[in-house]
């Protein structure tokens, strides 16, 4: 994974909560064995119409994301973040996101900074003012610049270092298998097996 | 302390178990940590029951022939074929090619690294969260993951279950374990007695209307109290699907003899010397009395009325007895934002009675309410009736077993009698991936779990119910109650 410090590109004022990973990326799309090629999935459904705002002339080539409350709730999918990384996201910033959706980001180097209610309408009504403006996010600094505008944002400590460092999750995991198999050594019988088919 | 009457067989990691009570969540944790996590790293996870489908598992696969890694543990890894397969023709070769491709690759992944797979047409083929607790390899105590979130179905034997994205699935392959923060706990306690016509579902669905989509974020739910352990495994079943549909990852309910009578003599299910171990373990889960939640909230059993969404998500939900809410009356800015673009899209008017609501299909199926009990509930209420003449009605079994176990008490009959279509087990209708979906603008009564816009097929609109709600709409052709047709007034 490509280490991340800080991410600088056109940001999105995406006036919508509840974004459900139905709507990143309808279903339909799931059906692909890829892990790229889901830029064109993304948002499908509102793409179709000419006014949203991924649609304008000011906010193409956008790189930051910054959405309403709960955003990537519901089905588990990692086509949303394939989807919205293909497009061209790097971050996106939510005053709460689904546990899952952000999980699955952090693996795929899609940074996920938390800031409040206010502090998104601040951001908001700051990008809205001047259209197609820039977002600087910091990882290092954890910060988000738009404009004269420096708000913090938070991310817990192991997903930042992780993705400072770039690394891989299994590889990281694969250092105690020491450890994975001396637990296994104590597994009780009782417990399922799948094999040999009963 | 609970830990002195644990029995032998406990796993090891007993230097990380605390000396306080522990909830039912917190003991299953500790007992699979291969690792305590130190200066904020997650603790290692061990996971007893990978569940796999074709879905979320093939860019998996890919990640390990490109790391040339095998799977650790494919005698704890099973998989099914659910999403992508058609639910009529199955005989044939699916008809949708990127479907077809799907499919095929779980079959050349799952030959290639040694995986069980359930492919159509087999017996034991069906949705992964039906043909888990059915070949009794979901049991209390253990700990199953999938790539789908509804996996929260398998905390009602008291399980730690939870859905995970594909670059988990394939960790979980190569190392079966996951890294994994602690979850806070949540205490979901509904007490009293459900009124006839009431049932697991709307209890859930008045759960997430209480705390919101939002509200679970970060917990795992535990269901207590006296209508939990009044209902059966496929009730519990139902309510710990859907906690996802309330931001939480798991949701859980103690294991009690509902769980073993359930669990015991299914094909995998322990035998013997094990099945005694193992319930003299199951019996020490429950959470310890002075154990405590980190958040706890309260239903009242006895005032729950049938419940059904109006809206897009599945928090936006009301008792069937009310009307489509105003959006003005909602404080949060948000919220009402959300409740505004929800009418729009479901095309409702603020005021309308829930129940003049006319419907042009109802669904019968998906992980939320597939199994035996379910259609024999649906069953219950059409049994002799006719469906409404508008109303296209499709009953989906949660898995092929299912499906002949419903033929073997002539449940099928009384579908096809009542004018609804009888099909072959999968996730069908529930999520607009195979040919069963709503068209455009058509409007659904539905018993599965999500009413997300476009969820049932693009520009559809969905109503989640119970399938008894299910069953009284599809004879009204209008969202109705069980309570409508016993009452004949209307």
């Amino acid at each position: 994974m490509e280490k991340i410090t800080t991410i600088e590109g056109v940001a999105v004022p995406f006036r919508r909560s509840n974004v459900d990973t139905d709507q990143i990326i309808p279903a339909v799309f799931l059906k692909r064995v890829t892990k790229t090629g889901f830029d064109d999935a993304l948002f499908h459904a509102w793409r179709q119409d000419p006014d949203f705002i991924l649609n304008r002339r000011e906010y193409q080539g956008a790189k930051v994301l910054i959405a309403g409350p709960d955003f990537g709730t519901g089905s588990s999918r990692e086509h949303a973040v394939w989807a919205l990384r293909d497009f061209g996201f790097r971050a996106v910033i939510s005053p709460r996101f689904a546990d899952i959706f952000r999980g699955n980001s952090g693996k795929q180097g899609l940074l996920t900074g938390v800031v409040d209610e206010q502090t998104v309408e601040r951001l908001w009504e700051r990008i809205e003012a001047e259209p197609g403006m820039n977002a600087t996010v910091d990882l290092v600094a954890q910060t988000v610049t738009v404009g004269d505008l420096t708000v913090p944002f938070e991310i817990d400590d192991y997903t930042r270092w992780r993705l400072l460092e770039g690394l891989d999750d299994i590889g990281l995991t694969l250092r105690d298998e020491a450890r994975i198999t001396e637990f296994e050594t104590t597994r009780e019988s009782w417990r399922p097996r799948t094999l040999p088919i009963r | 302390m609970s830990i002195v009457s644990q029995p032998e067989t406990t796993p090891a990691a007993d230097a990380h178990i605390p000396e306080r009570p522990r909830t039912l969540a917190e003991k299953v944790w500790d007992a699979h940590l291969v690792a305590k996590g130190e200066n904020g790293e997650p603790d290692l996870i061990y996971i007893d029951l990978h569940l796999v489908h074709e879905v979320t598992s093939p860019q998996a696969f890919d990640g390990l022939r490109q790391a040339g890694r095998p799977v650790r543990r494919p005698d704890l890894t099973i998989a099914t074929e659910d999403h992508n397969t058609p639910t009529i023709g199955i005989d044939r070769p699916i008809a949708d090619l990127t479907s077809r491709t799907q499919i095929e690759t779980l079959r050349r992944n799952a030959e290639e690294f040694g995986i069980r797979l359930h492919s159509l047409g087999d017996i034991e083929q069906g949705i992964v969260h039906v043909v888990g607790p059915q070949l009794g390899l979901t049991m209390p105590g253990i700990t199953v993951v999938c790539g789908d979130s509804h996996t929260s179905t398998h905390g009602a034997f008291g399980a730690m279950a939870f859905g995970i994205g594909t670059s988990e699935v394939e960790h979980v392959l190569a190392t079966q374990t996951l890294p994994l923060k602690p979850f806070k706990t949540m205490a979901i306690t509904v007490e009293g007695e459900l009124r006839p016509g009431v049932t697991a579902k709307d209890i859930i669905l008045a759960v997430i209307a209480k705390i919101g989509t939002g509200g679970g974020q970060g917990y795992v739910l535990e269901y207590r109290g006296s209508a939990i352990r009044a209902l059966s495994m496929e009730g519990r079943m139902t309510i710990c699907n859907m906690s996802i549909e309330a931001g939480a990852r798991a949701g859980m309910v103690a294991p009690d003899e509902t769980t073993y009578t359930y669990v015991k003599g299914r094909p995998h299910a322990p035998e013997g010397e094990d099945w005694d171990a193992a319930v003299a373990y199951w019996n020490t889960l429950a959470t310890d009395e002075g154990a405590a939640f980190d958040a706890e909230v309260f239903i009242d059993a006895n005032e729950l009325e049938p419940f059904v969404t109006w809206g897009t998500n599945p928090g936006q939900g009301v008792s069937l007895s009310q009307t489509v809410p105003d959006p003005s009356a909602f404080s949060d800015h948000n919220e009402r934002a959300a409740a505004e673009r929800a009418l729009e899209y479901m095309d409702l008017e603020a005021g309308t009675p829930m129940k003049d609501i006319k419907v042009d299909a109802v669904f019968m199926g998906s992980c939320t309410n597939s199994r035996i009990e379910d259609l024999r509930a649906f069953a219950s209420i059409v049994k002799g009736q006719k469906k409404a003449d508008h109303v296209r009605v499709m009953v989906v079994p949660g898995s092929a077993r299912v499906r002949i176990e419903a033929e073997a008490e002539g449940l099928d009959k009384v579908f096809t009698e009542f004018g609804a279509e009888w099909r072959f087990a999968g996730c069908s209708m529930c999520l607009g991936m195979n040919p069963d979906q709503l068209a455009p603008g058509e409007r659904c009564a539905s018993t599965s779990n999500r009413n997300f816009e476009g969820r049932q097929g693009k520009g559809g609109r969905t109503h989640l119910v119970s399938p008894l709600v299910a069953a009284a709409t599809a004879i009204r052709g209008t969202l109705s109650s069980p309570w409508d047709l016993i009452e004949g007034a209307n």
